[in-house]
């Protein structure tokens, strides 16, 4: 069970309060008509499958409610950092 | 001492308390230990050799081992709801009246008789696969025979806690490396932890005669211990195993409060009623460390040669632990067979206590390290250079055949020289492979032969924290691999088997971690006391002892003795072409059991290491997982049992209802009434009565648990307009709108009407079970890709109570409690919203319907919600209102043909699919680049996909049964033809009833291509044979024009 630090609470809690977002830093095509079906494809079911190194999504759902990014390594699941949407890590 | 009727119990010593005689029993027979003693020891004691059964061939087998390692003795206390299975004897502290049952009964071999001797590795696999009734008739022996005990019957009637903790260091493992490492800590300042899975700290010491300070180590222990009890920051456990190590130092550790007692801690004493027991039997810690040091000791490893499961083979360590700690001497004329100076020790405590020792069987050429040469001074026989290649004896040890062994020079390849060359210490070692006989065996009579391969690190938790273990040749052992976690393993734990080592490593874990929990400076400050210990000779690695016979052919030599697995059966699997040891292990079964091949996984991987001709380091080792010893579903579950397992939401006339005696439906986590039964009324006619009343009359259902967010700001309208899929730009204030909200691939997620309240304020209602994750999911997007837009989001679900007056009477009855909204078709159309006052209080009634009929959805505060639906009660009874539930909804809703998402959709559906395409706006069309893209919808773009434009796709549809009174089970398959299979499924069934209002069962259904197969009979084949023919038919039952809910 993980430990995240919450970036708006400012507080180390337990994995329980917090919803997994997926991969972070997945921009929607700005205008999905002009893309064909599988450039559409790509970005409805690619992701990265990173070892190592991971940015994804964290919803702090039992505290703040609200959606941050988080730095993770997918081997050891240290939390290497935790970064405010809309920030770059 | 046979006074006691305890013939193998030693006149003194030991750390039992004879002035404490226990009774207990042991499949039935009456005994007698002392306090102190585990029951494995009182059966020693009693002279009791056998204490089970092989799973797989019924072969008597007696005890092996003295701990958390032992395979063979694996009991169940008591009987009935509070019965314990799986325990093992050597862990379970005697109590008085104990009464404890082996699994021998349960073998297969009694079960199936010869057959069993006809299970080689992949047993499994290969009957599973075929003949199919060849497995149906092994699976019932299995299923009867599987595991080695029963789950208890009825709930469990104790209590148990858990608890979260938190400290700097947690140290598991109270023997002499833990106790110095967590004084060490505590000594920085620390907050500190410390666990050990026995009843007393010590850990080895407590069956060792080795003298530290010039004292028996016993006073070293309490010493230490009663230091360590003046930090107030120190907290100690004791019966407490680590069995778990999770992400992040999160330890979950088992502490048993009451199980050495008794089975059910006694009931509170007021009352003889009360079953409540006073104490929690078990207790869950939950710890977050911010460094921990894994002081968990070493496993004996025992050697594998034939028939060394005959009861009287015991692991050397855990004979010495019998004869030391509970004064047992379990025979009279012991064999020693060994591959190090350690082993040295058990024949000389054998022989302190005047028993005869007939030799020790060294394989080494020429031992002569300070024990060897201890034993040869007491007059011990030393044969060197030899092994014991069988037991001799059924039912107990007769003796032992020993045969020279030739050590073959050189590895197996130039790329294991490299490897050893590279060992850090350097010191002399011996390969794996290349041991065979060199000369013929000669019998040795003994009743008891016990054996030491060498030690096997516990390296579990380790393991779990994610280090990968790394393959020793100089400790002939697999080692603890780089942490992965906050944590280091110290002493026997970390290939350290010295005492003198183990308490250097241990006061430098502890100070290692302290000081990164921020304590101290990482300094040893602790005097390290004197110990005896004298340095021992390098070992020998050897795993299975050669027979005269090869392998295949030798009597069965056990790996795991828990499931019997033996040397042939991992050859086999070798020469069937395994190579994976994770493959072995599910092929043969090596290490499944509950002991998960504590005393197993080493030898098993050198064997199959030999037979693949690699060396045990490319083999590797398969994962260790928790929990190291198994944990009771009790203690995980702790006190969320019963009403406290999971919330339940109640609406606010959740009590009206309960006093009607509703049958309820749970929906998510909401209690709905279902119906509303009279006396004497079946389901179908509570059912039927409802929808009638609806129908024909007026009635009443409580509809609070719809989700309901509250969205607000300027740009509330676009974003609605983003994530639903209809037109919401345009819509109206006091309008009402059906949405669609669409996942990016294009099927449906969530379905419901939204309401523009006012310019910049509107409420968007959720399907009950989905109020959450819609939720959540309309957050995500403002948040994430829309953090421009100036809308918020309020969930409001249990901020009102909702009730909805339906039926050709509803405006009526509204009337009768509400006088300032005009009700009439012409001012409050259908799809409109009004606020007023209904009985006097507060309201926002919505015309909307879910039954097709006239139908007003009044919501008011949610602390008025039961004076509302009084209210409404009481103006309806002149027009005889009539609750209903949530099942005559669906019935009503079917009729219309409405679909629920997440029962007539799947997550699969596209509005078209579900006849919807009329609530999907067209997606914006590809734009001149100069423009600036205009966002359509969520899910817009894979509208157009190729897949979802297939001809054949399924689509919504109704079946009318040719038997007008047949309702199709839910869930039921569509055929073409009735018939044998394999046939082509055509689609199936998702919401079937019986329709009063129709006199007929309806049903709605995914068919394939089916909106263009109107009028074709198509075929339900059901469960119990029979196939059921249906019209496909429009899913709109009545009134398809849709003209009643407009009046
Ligand atoms: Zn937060």
């Amino acid at each position: 069970m993980l430990q995240i630090r919450c970036p708006y609470c400012h507080e180390l809690r337990s994995e329980e309060e917090f919803a997994y977002g997926g991969e972070a830093h997945v921009r929607r095509p700005p205008h999905p008509p002009a893309l064909t079906d599988r450039e559409w494809g790509d970005y409805l079911h690619f992701r990265h499958n990173s070892r190592g190194a991971h940015r994804e999504m964290w919803r702090h759902a039992a505290g703040c409610g609200r959606y941050f990014n988080v730095l993770r390594d997918t081997v050891s699941y240290a939390v290497l950092k935790v970064y405010p949407m809309g920030d770059e890590p | 001492m046979p006074a006691n009727g305890q013939p193998r119990r030693l006149a003194a010593g030991g750390r039992i308390d004879r002035s404490k005689p226990l009774n207990f029993s042991f499949d039935g027979r009456a005994m007698q230990g002392f306090a102190g003693d585990t029951l494995a020891s009182a059966l020693l004691a009693n002279g009791v050799d056998l204490v089970g059964r092989s799973f797989k061939h019924g072969r008597p087998r007696g005890l092996i081992g003295q701990g958390a390692e032992e395979p063979n003795a694996i009991v169940t206390l008591g009987e009935g709801a509070a019965s314990v299975p799986n325990l093992r004897a050597t862990q379970v502290e005697l109590y008085e009246g104990l009464a404890a049952h082996s699994g021998a009964k349960r073998s297969l071999k009694t079960l199936a008789g010869a057959c069993a001797g006809l299970m080689p590795a992949g047993f499994y696999y290969k009957t599973f696969m075929r003949p199919k009734r060849l497995w149906m008739f092994w699976e019932r022996l299995l299923r009867r025979a599987a595991g080695l005990g029963a789950p208890p019957a009825g709930p469990d009637p104790d209590l148990y806690d858990k608890f979260n903790q938190h400290c700097d260091v947690l140290v598991v493992g109270g023997g002499p490396t833990g106790l110095v490492a967590a004084l060490q800590a505590a000594g920085a300042g620390a907050r500190v932890i410390l666990a050990d899975e026995q009843p007393e700290f010590g850990g080895s010491l407590l069956a060792s005669t080795v003298e530290m300070n010039g004292a028996a180590a016993a006073q070293w222990v309490a010493e230490t211990v009663a230091e360590l009890r003046t930090f107030p920051a120190v907290q100690l456990l004791l019966r407490s195993t680590a069995f778990g190590y999770h992400d992040h130092n999160f330890v979950t550790i088992l502490e048993r409060r009451t199980d050495h007692l008794g089975l059910v801690a006694q009931p509170l004493a007021q009352g003889a009623a009360s079953t409540v027991p006073a104490a929690p039997r078990q207790r869950l810690h939950r710890v977050r460390a911010k460094q921990t040091v894994l002081a968990t000791g070493a496993l004996e490893r025992p050697l594998v040669f034939a028939n060394n499961d005959v009861p009287g083979v015991m692991l050397a360590s855990a004979l010495s632990a019998y004869v030391n700690r509970y004064a047992v001497a379990p025979g009279e004329r012991l064999l020693l067979c060994t591959t190090n100076d350690n082993g040295y020790r058990t024949a000389l405590d054998w022989r302190r206590i005047g028993r005869e020792v007939t030799a020790v069987v060294d394989s080494r050429p020429q031992p002569d390290g300070a024990l060897a040469q201890q034993a040869r001074a007491a007059g011990i026989e030393v044969i060197a250079g030899h092994g014991v290649i069988a037991a001799v004896g059924g039912k107990r040890v007769r003796g032992a055949l020993v045969a020279p062994l030739r050590i073959a020079a050189g590895g197996p390849s130039d790329k294991k020289s490299a490897k050893e060359a590279q060992e850090p210490n350097g010191a002399a070692h011996w390969p794996v492979a290349g041991v065979e006989l060199a000369g013929p065996p000669r019998r040795l009579d003994c009743d008891l032969i016990a054996s030491s391969g060498g030690w096997s690190p516990t390296i579990h938790l380790s393991v779990q924290a994610g280090g990968k273990p790394v393959w020793s040749d100089a400790a002939a052992a697999f080692l603890p691999g780089e942490p992965r976690q906050q944590t280091r393993s110290a002493g026997a734990a970390a290939g350290a088997f010295g005492l003198r080592e183990c308490l250097l490593q241990g006061a430098q874990a502890g100070a290692a971690a302290a000081r990164l929990a921020g304590f101290g400076d990482g300094q040893v400050s602790l005097a390290l006391p004197d110990c005896d210990a004298p340095a021992e000779a390098p070992q020998q690695a050897l795993f299975l002892v050669p027979h005269t016979k090869p392998v295949s052919q030798a009597p069965p030599q056990f790996v795991d003795m828990q499931l019997d697995v033996t040397a042939a059966d991992l050859e086999l699997a070798a020469r069937e072409g395994y190579q994976s040891v994770e493959h072995v292990k599910r092929y043969t079964a090596l290490g499944f059991g509950t002991d998960q091949g504590k005393l197993s996984n080493v030898n098993g991987v050198a064997i199959l290491a030999a037979a693949l001709g690699r060396s045990i380091a490319d083999t590797g080792v398969t994962m260790f997982r928790p929990a190291y010893t198994p944990v009771s579903f009790g203690a995980i579950a702790g006190r969320d049992v019963g009403g406290l397992f999971d919330p339940e939401r109640h609406t606010p006339m959740h009590s009206w209802h309960e006093a009607r005696e509703a049958v309820w439906e749970d929906v998510g986590r909401w209690k709905r009434p279902r119906h509303y039964p009279q006396p004497g009324e079946a389901m179908q006619d509570a059912v039927d009565r409802e929808c009638l009343a609806v129908r024909r009359g007026v009635g009443l259902m409580d509809a609070s648990t719809l989700g309901k967010i509250d969205i607000q700001g300027p740009d509330a309208a676009l974003f609605l307009n983003r994530v639903y899929a209809g037109r919401f730009l345009q819509l109206g204030v006091g309008r009402c709108r059906y949405g669609l909200m669409l996942k990016e691939d294009g099927t449906i997620f969530d379905d419901g009407v939204t309401v523009r309240l006012g310019e910049s304020r509107y409420l968007l209602h959720t399907t009950t079970g989905n109020a959450e994750a819609v939720f959540a999911w309309l957050e995500r997007w403002r948040q994430t890709e829309w953090p421009e837009l100036k809308v918020y989001l309020t969930s409001v679900t249990d901020h009102w109570a909702t009730a909805a007056v339906a039926g050709p009477q509803a405006r009526e009855v509204l009337r009768q409690v509400c006088a300032d909204i005009d009700l009439s078709a012409q001012a409050f159309p259908f799809m409109s919203a009004r606020q007023g006052q209904v009985a006097g209080r507060p309201a926002r009634v919505f015309r909307i319907s879910f039954s097709g009929e006239l139908c007003f959805e009044v919501n008011v505060p949610a602390q008025h919600g039961q004076f509302l639906w009084d209210a409404l009660l009481e103006a309806g009874e002149a027009f005889e209102i009539r609750p209903y539930g949530t099942e005559a909804m669906h019935v009503l809703r079917a009729e219309k043909g409405f679909i629920i998402v997440g029962q007539d959709t799947d997550g699969t559906q596209t509005p078209d699919d579900m006849g919807l395409g009329w609530a999907v706006r067209p997606s914006p069309k590809p734009q001149d680049a100069s423009e600036a893209p205009a966002f359509g919808f969520i899910g817009d773009r894979s509208l157009s996909l190729a897949d979802h434009q297939r001809p054949d796709r399924p689509q919504l549809v109704g079946l009318k049964t040719l038997a007008a009174e047949a309702v199709l089970p839910e869930g039921a398959q569509i055929v073409n033809e009735p018939g044998r299979p394999p046939v082509d499924m055509q689609g199936h069934v998702t919401s079937s009833y019986f329709s009063a209002a129709l006199n007929r069962s309806i049903a709605l259904a995914m068919l394939r291509n089916g909106r263009r197969r109107m009028g074709e009979i198509v075929h339900c084949p059901l469960a119990d044979g029979r196939t059921l023919a249906a019209q496909v038919v429009s899913p709109v039952f009545y009134d398809p024009k849709g003209e009643r809910q407009h009046v």
